[in-house]
């Protein structure tokens, strides 16, 4: 019992303490931008260099301060093990991906002219065995990567889009608008996520566009309300109020001093999201929703079912392009929640 | 079952809630205000799911007829039939208003493949899906409840580290993968292992009464095992992040100074707070059992909604997808609707 307090009453107090220099931080960063538009604006920059009485200009003092956040950040982020190693694994898909051209080849996914035998199992020339047209699967397996992250990726940049956007929104203007936002946000939360993007899939033409779309358009909701929240928090802070009386528009005030203050969040939530779209990739295409003529996970573990690898037990056909989607979507998930506990420290994730 | 069943079931079940809660619940003039209000928010949801499944199937470029008759060869006059079947000749605004007139009187359509009405097909497999996704639902809150408490309790023990570890690999993991790995390794058998279970479907259609029964329950394993493996997680990290919350309070220390043992602390203080937050989130995360299920049921061939779903999609059969997406939908905002109500009675300061 003792260990536990002095655990938990430890743990706060670092909390606490990496709150306040986050807080004072992104403070500091958005008010500086903002003096450095409100004088430009207002004295046509003159005044500048003397109210720093010789020191580097504002611009540059921002972006010092924004290094050191960097730094900060990146110092705290290693602490978390399972967040490196979640780093770790991300490098090392992307890499893959990345470089698949040069290892594996564009042509791995020709069907006419497979180098091998039907379903032949592991071996020395093949080290995952071949699907049933004879096509290389290690070959395969390192091609759909290539799918499966970048329709995580967009899937995500999208959702997230939308509901920054919204979130940004609907808690700067007040009245009628955010109520009917937010009236729409909860609705999206309460409905079945998936259900509607296979119901997006189906009645769209198929293509990896239209996974994006089904993914983006449904995910948003999670991340409007975390940002509605922030930007409340946001909005509520006195600099607010001095940007006002200076004459910041809504844009102003959004993009300069809301939005700057919702990034972390929103970086945080990204990664989370990532995870998920990568899922609900995979989950279509094994649905048959995907794009018929690209290689993905999701689309080749279809294709292992309906070629009859359950019931005649072709394990290497099935393992691996699953294993491939449960490693990065937990990486994923690993880093974003390495993130949210650095930026956050309250929320409890990985205490 | 009559084809009206589907709706008016719907709508007395949720009357039902609404009837039964307010007696039980705490004696305030206040809760009849609030059960009234998050009926009304329901009632305004499904309206909403309503009206977008309406336009959403509407979405779809080229001809609906089209889809039905697969290519094969038709000629204009039975084209011109299968418009006026499915009422697609109509204007839009008057398909939509049939539509919705239909809906409310419980007439979801007729299926293309199957040739016979949506709701009847529904009402078919949902006892099946109940089955399933109540046996899951019951033991992932369970174990997920039970591991979350004792990982907070314990928090950054080895426990602790496994427990947490465990949940976010197996939540990352696609439920259909896993699905499939278990076919493999326990229905089909690896080597030394025969198989232990049934690679699909509900029952093997031969035995009565009880032996029926223990059918049911032996095709029931794999399916509910990987609901649960998939589903758990969340409700684990759920439980233990509201249970952290609750963690430094003061009434803690207060009631261990009075010398409870430390389970009793657990049980009668700290749980009962964390619990509030776990419930909404249970609730509010049914939409992703729903997804779990749709592909479970159609990795084990398992004679429900969900199994119906794919059926459905790979059709596509519109009226099917359309009425199963009504059904999916209202089915959580009942349930969310359910978690709402019943938050008075677990924290008496909620619905004043």
């Amino acid at each position: 019992m003792t260990s536990e307090t002095t655990g938990s009453t430890g743990s706060t107090g670092s909390t606490g303490s990496t709150n306040d220099t986050n807080r004072t931080n992104s403070t500091t960063t958005s008010t500086g931008a903002g003096t450095g538009t409100g004088t430009g604006t207002d004295s046509t920059g003159t005044t500048q260099p003397s109210v720093e009485s010789g020191g580097p200009g504002p611009r540059a003092l921002a972006r010092r301060r924004r290094r050191a956040s960097v730094v900060r950040f990146w110092r705290e982020y290693r602490r978390h093990r399972a967040g490196v190693l979640g780093l770790a694994a991300l490098v090392l898909f992307v890499l893959v991906a990345l470089t698949a051209p040069l290892t594996v080849g564009s042509d791995v996914d020709s069907v006419t002219d497979a180098p091998g035998q039907p379903l032949e199992s592991p071996s020395g020339r093949f080290p995952l065995g071949t699907d049933q047209f004879g096509r290389n699967l290690l070959g395969l397996l390192v091609w759909g990567s290539r799918v499966s992250l970048l329709v995580g990726l967009l899937a995500a940049a999208l959702s997230v889009l939308i509901g920054a956007l919204i979130g940004i929104t609907a808690g700067h203007f007040r009245g009628w608008y955010a109520t009917v936002m937010m009236r729409i946000t909860d609705w999206f939360l309460v409905m079945p996520t998936l259900v509607l993007a296979i119901v997006l899939a189906t009645v769209l033409s198929r293509s990896l566009g239209t996974i994006v779309l089904a993914i983006g358009v449904t995910t948003w909701p999670t991340t409007a309300r975390l940002v509605r929240a922030q930007t409340l928090a946001v909005e509520s802070r006195p600099y607010i109020e001095r940007a006002k009386a200076l004459g910041g528009g809504h844009w102003h005030v959004m993009s300069r001093h809301v939005l700057p203050n919702v990034m972390p969040l929103i970086l945080a939530q990204t990664t989370l999201i990532i995870s998920s779209a990568i899922l609900a990739e995979a989950t279509l295409a094994f649905l048959g929703l995907g794009d018929p003529t690209v290689v993905s996970w999701g689309g080749l573990l279809q294709d292992a079912r309906e070629a009859g690898s359950v019931s005649s037990g072709d394990w290497w056909y099935l393992v691996p392009p699953g294993i491939g989607i449960a490693v990065v979507a937990l990486a994923f998930t690993l880093c974003g929640r390495a993130v949210e506990a650095v930026l956050n420290p309250r929320l409890g994730v990985s205490r | 079952m009559s084809s009206t069943a589907g709706p008016t079931a719907v709508e007395g079940e949720q009357g039902g809630e609404g009837a039964s809660a307010a007696p039980r619940g705490p004696s305030r003039s206040a809760y009849p205000r609030y059960v009234a209000g998050k009926l009304a928010g329901a009632v305004v949801s499904l309206l909403a799911v309503l009206v977008t499944s309406f336009f959403l199937f509407r979405l779809i470029p080229g001809d609906p007829v089209a889809f039905m008759t697969g290519g094969r060869p038709v000629s204009a006059e039975q084209l011109a039939a299968y418009r006026r079947e499915f009422g697609l000749d109509l204007p839009m605004w008057q398909q939509f208003t049939d539509y919705c007139a239909k809906a409310l009187t419980g007439d979801l359509g007729t299926s293309y493949q199957f040739h016979t009405p949506v709701v009847d097909k529904i009402t078919e497999a949902l006892p099946n899906t109940l089955l399933l996704t109540g046996t899951a639902f019951v033991l992932y809150t369970a174990l997920g409840t039970f591991l979350g408490t004792r990982s907070a309790w314990r928090h950054g023990g080895l426990g602790d580290r496994l427990n947490t570890g465990l949940a976010l690999t197996l939540y990352s993991i696609p439920s259909f993968w896993l699905g499939l790995l278990l076919i493999i390794v326990l229905s089909v058998g690896v080597d030394p292992i025969p198989g232990l279970f049934p690679t699909g479907g509900m029952e093997s259609g031969r035995e009565e009464g009880f032996a029926h029964v223990l059918d049911v329950a032996h095709h029931l394993v794999l399916p509910v095992v990987t609901l649960v493996a998939v589903e758990y997680g969340q409700t684990l990290l759920v439980t233990r992040s509201a249970l952290l919350d609750e963690m430094g309070g003061d009434y803690l220390t207060t009631a261990r100074a009075k010398g409870l043992r430390d389970d009793l602390v657990r049980r009668r203080h700290a749980v009962p707070n964390a619990l509030l937050p776990t419930v909404t989130l249970v609730f509010v995360n049914l939409g992703r059992t729903v997804a779990g299920v749709i592909l479970v049921e159609t990795v084990f061939s398992w004679p429900g909604l969900g199994g119906l779903f794919y059926q459905a999609l790979s059709v596509p059969d519109l009226p099917l997808v359309q009425g199963l997406f009504f059904v999916f939908a209202a089915a959580v905002i009942l349930m969310n609707t359910l978690a709402d109500l019943l938050y008075p009675m677990l924290d008496p300061r909620v619905g004043r």
